[in-house]
């Protein structure tokens, strides 16, 4: 088993925990928005739907990655838009409207996939990357970190952005105060409804970027329901992370880990069912939550609609 | 408080019931015109593939099945104010658990015992599927939501290890479990393909309707289903009594895998999912969680499948446009019930 | 002995109110109501429940627009189309609940509210914030979490931040009902001091006492309309009794029915009748000794707590609300398991119990909390008459529900209770809180009761289901099997009601007062955190 310290074990680990943990970074950050907000958007999986496939037809069409992520963004939004006005100005259930929208998007996303790809089956062209001369020679890490497409670059940079606007910025204050006592945060004079409104969009934004990410960058074609329950991992993730996108960020890459063993196990010639592999991740969260369920924290408001003057 | 007339109310039922699904077809006909399709031809066909012909008739029946047991759980659930959403996993492991007994057992022991001892194997592996989100929301009050979820995914996986691994049919060369015989499966009605677990979940959803509603039990649940600390005040068992409801709504959902492996497959193969849970969901919300409005919507549903993989083969239109239905009922159904609430706020005043 | 009000008498206008009518489905809840606010005045706005008074803050404070009418701020005409509209205005509004963000400082819930855009600016709200902790003469830490600070204290936040653009007018909406006597007092110091300032107060109140010692105007609101005025010349020559007289003539007319309610309205008025319990010598049917229980984030828990209650005897448990009140009824009733001590009912240990085998041994606990625990507000009114006996023979046979039966008891208890509802099959959130309030009753008080706890009785009722509601208790209480314990942040009330007083004072008891003459300054020194002597 000298082959688990290998090079090529380990580099391919990295690589692939990163390439899997970037989507659920962007979209668990994206959830914890709203969840701060008091939201709780289940329908984030279909918002990922929506951008992997919005993404991954504008990058075919165009031979652009840009255009891909700015679909997918524009995907993921009017996808959230939907969740916004339904829950957030209209006060409907959460859930309900979550699954209704996570139904849906995959319904629409696999018809469009079977009316326009489902014969030729298309490929992106190679990922473009951005080498950061000299750290990415570095061995185990370099490749996996320092030569990547610029959109990784970015995931990482929002994690620290999140932070900065969570801790500095009157926006996180609102986004506190609308999760913990929407009715304190009204009587202030800011509205809770564009707050939550707003960040239902942000959820959808970074949400359908992270679908995106997986039909362009990681896979390099759309397949139906090729999230796999990315976004409700990206839901648990949020959860756990207790408000802090360092946990976020964690956590991504703990999952992208466990999902990428599969491959690295195969580059040192170690065979195990990809079921098993697969698995991890869900026994990690289940495990994560018997053992710190008693310290999670929610915004206590999460998941109620806000109506002014009712109590 | 006006007193309606009672066919006034029942009307306003029936509209307000129907008005979601017209609502989801018309847009959805919208869909099919802008993939280039039909969409009365498309409609037109689903209802004679799946209805008016007779095989398509008794598949959609047979189709029932499953989709009836889940749903009779999930009324439990929902009435108990828990978000079941691991149905899924619950009914894929109990699937699979079953498919590899019967075929051992069906070579010593009586059909009659066979089929009783998988279906209580069946429920019995639902509900302890069920038993970590139970105990965490129980215990801890964790968001039962993503713990059905998460064990879900992990049941699925599960399911397919099992049947790669331990249970996997050395003589097939896809891998798949033994297949049971078919003298041994649930015995057909009359002359049709229509086998007695179809009658078993119509028997299974009535019963639960009445449970819920008219013992002792079931008003507890319900009392839990309204406000847990309502619950507490009065003096429930929450603890036990948020396990029981999970139980009973797993239980239900395994029993509903055994019934469609024992009924109608005999046997799984690696890789099958019907993801029945996630479509099911909408369905008992539409029916407001009243069993017998269930199975009519499950009915419905059944034809719209079955008539819908004929007209995939036929129309080319994918089976996946049955899921943007019922996604787009779910959402109007969310609109009609949000006009309602606010029409019967503003009647009050 | 008022001091003289710095503006002029009847000039200066602040905030003028012309002509608002505001009308709900079936309710006029603000019929052409004209009031002038007027710098360095604390002017009281008196009326009951349903007068229209929160829809008159709701409108200053722009959370609900008027139908028609006008107003003005400090002469110009303006139209308050939202909350941030009106703070902008130097409209401050004080609500009766703490609308403060538990997890954010104090710093933090002062800035919510600037520009969005903006990063925080700590040095600009320091700034303004030692502005006004100077101004009102509080010393708050800037950097506490809201949670960890007493009640006093985030109202004294509150303030700060309705006074935050402006120091023009400030609203308070019932603000003593949370607050300890000594509180009370803080609480006037500081208006004056804002008065003194220029800054015209409104005072909203039901207590007719407190009015007349603070306010230098009062106006009286009734049925949506401004019905009377008591003017700062009249105010400063009448003897108090005077005053009580003329604005309880305003609220209830010459109603016949006034005289009962004005007791119950009066209160500090007059020194009540005390209430004595004659068997002091009994054995005390409830014992609790050493209770202590665990806490979540932000609760009070018990901390030893010691109680003995007597047959027969009516025990008033006082306390600034937030004092471990809410873990001692649910104690007493077996809903939360204590972490250390013993409760025992007429001699029989029933530590081990919960709810329901409490309940088979008579006893009864009535929630504040009415719809968010009390009840399943959405389920019929018959169905919540019975949620506490799920299964018992008298309405199941083997389980199976006799709904027949469910129906006739809960028809039977409409009659007996006069609860004013349809049917027995209407949910019960359709019912006001004085019917709600009944259903409640009715449901505790069936069978052989023993042990009956009641908190805050009277919480959001009316004068008169208030009144009701403490003759019940008053009539139950001489009852020689029971021993009724009733939890109360209102003094009058337990005054009115109680043989002894009990004051809670984190988490444990901190004295208890026999309710004689004098009585309420020994409560009084006692919530303040002074040792009984």
């Amino acid at each position: 088993m000298d082959g688990l310290l290998s090079e090529a074990f380990i580099a391919s680990l990295f690589f692939g925990a990163v390439t899997a943990g970037v989507p659920l970074l962007l979209a668990g950050l994206g959830e914890q928005v709203s969840e701060k907000s008091g939201v709780l958007n289940i329908g984030l999986e279909g918002m990922m739907l929506a951008g992997a496939f919005a993404g991954f037809a504008a990058a075919y069409a165009t031979d652009s990655f840009l255009a891909g992520f700015c679909a997918g963004v524009l995907a993921g939004m009017s996808v959230a838009l939907i969740m916004a006005v339904l829950c957030v100005v209209l006060g409907m259930n959460q859930i309900v409207v979550g699954i209704a929208i996570t139904l849906g998007a995959e319904g629409v996303t696999a018809l469009l996939h079977h009316v326009l790809y489902s014969r030729s089956y298309p490929r992106l062209s190679r990922v473009e990357t951005w080498t950061i001369p000299g750290l990415a020679d570095i061995p185990y890490i370099g490749p996996a970190f320092f030569d990547r497409n610029a959109l990784i670059y970015l995931a990482f940079a929002l994690t620290f952005f999140m932070i900065w606007v969570f801790r500095r910025t009157q926006v996180g204050l609102n986004l506190q105060a609308a999760g913990d006592a929407p009715a304190a945060l009204d009587a202030a004079g800011v509205s809770v409804t564009v707050t939550r409104f707003v960040s239902v969009l942000v959820t959808g934004c970074l949400g359908g970027l992270g679908g995106a990410y997986m039909a362009t960058v990681g896979g390099g074609l759309f397949l139906p329901f090729m999230t796999g329950g990315a976004g409700f991992i990206a839901i648990v993730l949020a959860m756990l992370a207790r408000g802090n996108p360092l946990w976020v960020l964690f956590g991504a890459f703990l999952f992208g880990a466990s999902l990428a063993l599969t491959t690295a196990l195969q580059v040192v010639g170690v065979n195990i069912p990809t079921d098993v592999i697969q698995m991890l991740p869900f026994a990690m969260v289940i495990v994560v939550l018997l053992l710190f369920a008693r310290h999670s924290y929610l915004p206590p408001a999460l998941g109620l609609p806000y109506q002014r003057g009712a109590r | 408080m006006n007193q309606r007339h009672p066919l006034v109310s029942w009307l306003y039922g029936m509209v307000s019931v129907l008005l979601p699904v017209v609502l989801a077809l018309a847009v959805g006909g919208i869909l099919l015109l802008a993939l280039g399709k039909d969409p009365l031809a498309y409609y037109g066909y689903v209802v004679k593939r799946g209805l008016l012909s007779p095989t398509g008739l008794e598949a959609s029946l047979t189709r029932t099945a499953p989709l009836l047991l889940i749903a009779a759980g999930l009324i439990v659930a929902f009435r108990s104010g828990l978000w079941n959403l691991g149905v899924d996993g619950q009914l894929l492991l109990a699937a699979v658990v079953t498919a590899a007994l019967a075929p051992e057992l069906a070579s010593g022991l009586p059909s009659v015992l066979v089929i009783a001892v998988c279906f209580a194997v069946a429920m019995a592996v639902g509900a302890v599927w069920s038993l970590i989100p139970a105990l965490l929301k129980a215990q801890f009050g964790v968001n039962e939501i993503i713990s059905t979820l998460m064990m879900s995914f992990l049941g699925v996986s599960l399911a397919n290890v099992l049947i790669k691994i331990p249970f996997n049919d050395p003589l097939t060369t896809v891998p798949q479990t033994a297949t049971l015989a078919v003298e041994d499966r649930l015995s057909r009605l009359a002359d049709t393909t229509i086998h007695w677990g179809v009658l078993l979940a119509l028997a299974v959803v009535v019963v639960v309707h009445h449970a819920m509603t008219m013992t002792a039990l079931g008003m507890r649940l319900q009392i839990v289903g309204a406000n847990m600390k309502t619950a507490v005040h009065a003096g429930l068992r929450l603890r036990l009594l948020v396990v029981v409801a999970f139980a009973i709504s797993a239980g239900l959902a395994g029993l509903a895998g055994a019934v469609d492996v024992l009924g109608v497959h005999g046997t799984i193969r690696a890789d099958w999912n019907p993801a029945y849970g996630i479509v099911v969901i909408p369905l008992v919300f539409l029916a407001r969680f009243n069993g017998y409005a269930v199975i009519a919507f499950v009915f419905v549903f059944a034809v719209l499948v079955i008539g819908g993989e004929s007209a995939a083969r036929r129309l080319d239109v994918p089976t996946y446009f049955v899921l943007v239905l019922v996604g787009l009922v779910m959402l109007f159904l969310a609109v009609t019930e949000f006009l309602d609430h606010r029409r019967r706020l503003t009647a009050r005043d | 002995m008022k001091p003289e009000p710095v503006g002029a008498p009847d000039g200066d206008a602040a905030l003028a109110l012309h002509d608002i009518t505001k009308r709900f489905p079936g309710v006029l809840a603000n019929d052409r109501v004209s009031l002038v606010f007027r710098r360095g005045e604390i002017h009281a706005l008196l009326g009951e429940n349903g007068a229209g008074k929160s829809t008159l803050i709701g409108i200053v404070s722009g959370m609900v627009r008027p139908d028609s009418g006008s107003i003005e701020v400090a002469g110009r005409p303006v139209r308050i189309a939202s909350p941030s509209a009106a703070l902008r205005l130097g409209i401050g509004t004080v609500y009766q609940h703490v609308l403060l963000v538990p997890s954010l400082s104090v710093l933090e819930n002062l800035m919510l509210g600037n520009p969005w855009w903006r990063t925080i600016d700590r040095a600009a709200t320091s700034e303004r914030f030692a502005e006004l902790a100077e101004l009102l003469s509080v010393r708050v830490s800037p950097d506490a979490l809201v949670g960890r600070l007493s009640l006093g204290e985030q109202q004294q936040v509150e303030i700060m931040r309705a006074l935050w653009h402006g120091e023009l007018v400030l609203f308070l909406d019932e603000p003593t009902s949370m607050l300890t006597p000594q509180g009370v007092d803080d609480l006037g110091v500081v208006m004056r001091r804002l008065r003194d300032h220029g800054v015209a107060i409104v005072f909203i109140t039901h207590k007719l006492k407190e009015a007349s010692d603070l306010a230098d105007r009062i106006s009286v609101l009734r049925q949506g309309r401004v019905v009377g005025e008591v003017r700062p010349a009249e105010l400063k020559t009448m003897s108090p009794d005077a005053i009580i007289e003329r604005v309880v003539a305003m609220m209830f007319g010459h109603d016949a029915k006034a005289g009962d309610l004005r007791a119950t309205l009066v209160g500090d008025a007059s020194e009540p009748q005390s209430r004595q319990h004659a068997d002091a010598g009994v054995e005390p049917l409830l014992v609790l000794r050493g209770g202590h229980t665990a806490g979540e984030r932000g609760e009070c828990a018990l901390d030893g707590a010691d109680l003995e209650v007597r047959p027969g005897e009516v025990m008033g448990i006082a306390g600034v609300d937030g004092n471990g009140q809410k873990h001692l009824a649910e104690v007493l009733a077996g809903q939360r398991t204590m972490t250390a001590g013993s409760i025992s009912l007429a001699g029989r240990e029933i530590g081990h119990l919960g709810v329901a085998g409490r309940r088979r041994l008579g006893v009864r606990y009535i929630t504040d909390e009415r719809l968010g625990e009390g009840t399943a507000p959405r389920h019929s009114l018959a169905i919540n008459l019975v949620i506490k006996e799920i299964g018992s023979p008298q309405f199941w046979k083997g389980g199976i529900t006799s709904w027949r039966r469910i129906h006739d008891h809960a028809r039977n208890m409409i009659r007996t209770y006069s609860i004013v509802a349809p049917s027995e099959r209407v949910p019960l959130a359709g019912l006001s809180g004085g019917n709600i309030q009944k259903v409640l009753l009715a449901r505790e008080w069936t069978g052989d009761a023993r042990l009956l706890v009641v908190a805050k009785p009277t919480y959001g009722l009316d004068l008169q289901n208030t009144r009701r509601a403490r003759d019940w208790i008053k009539r139950i209480g001489g009852n020689a099997d029971t021993a009724i314990v009733v939890i109360s942040n209102e003094l009058e009330e337990l005054i009115d009601v109680s043989h002894r007083i009990a004051v809670m004072e984190r988490g444990r008891i901190a004295g208890i007062v026999k309710n004689r003459p004098g009585a309420r300054t020994a409560i009084g020194r006692l919530m303040a955190g002074v040792e009984a002597a």
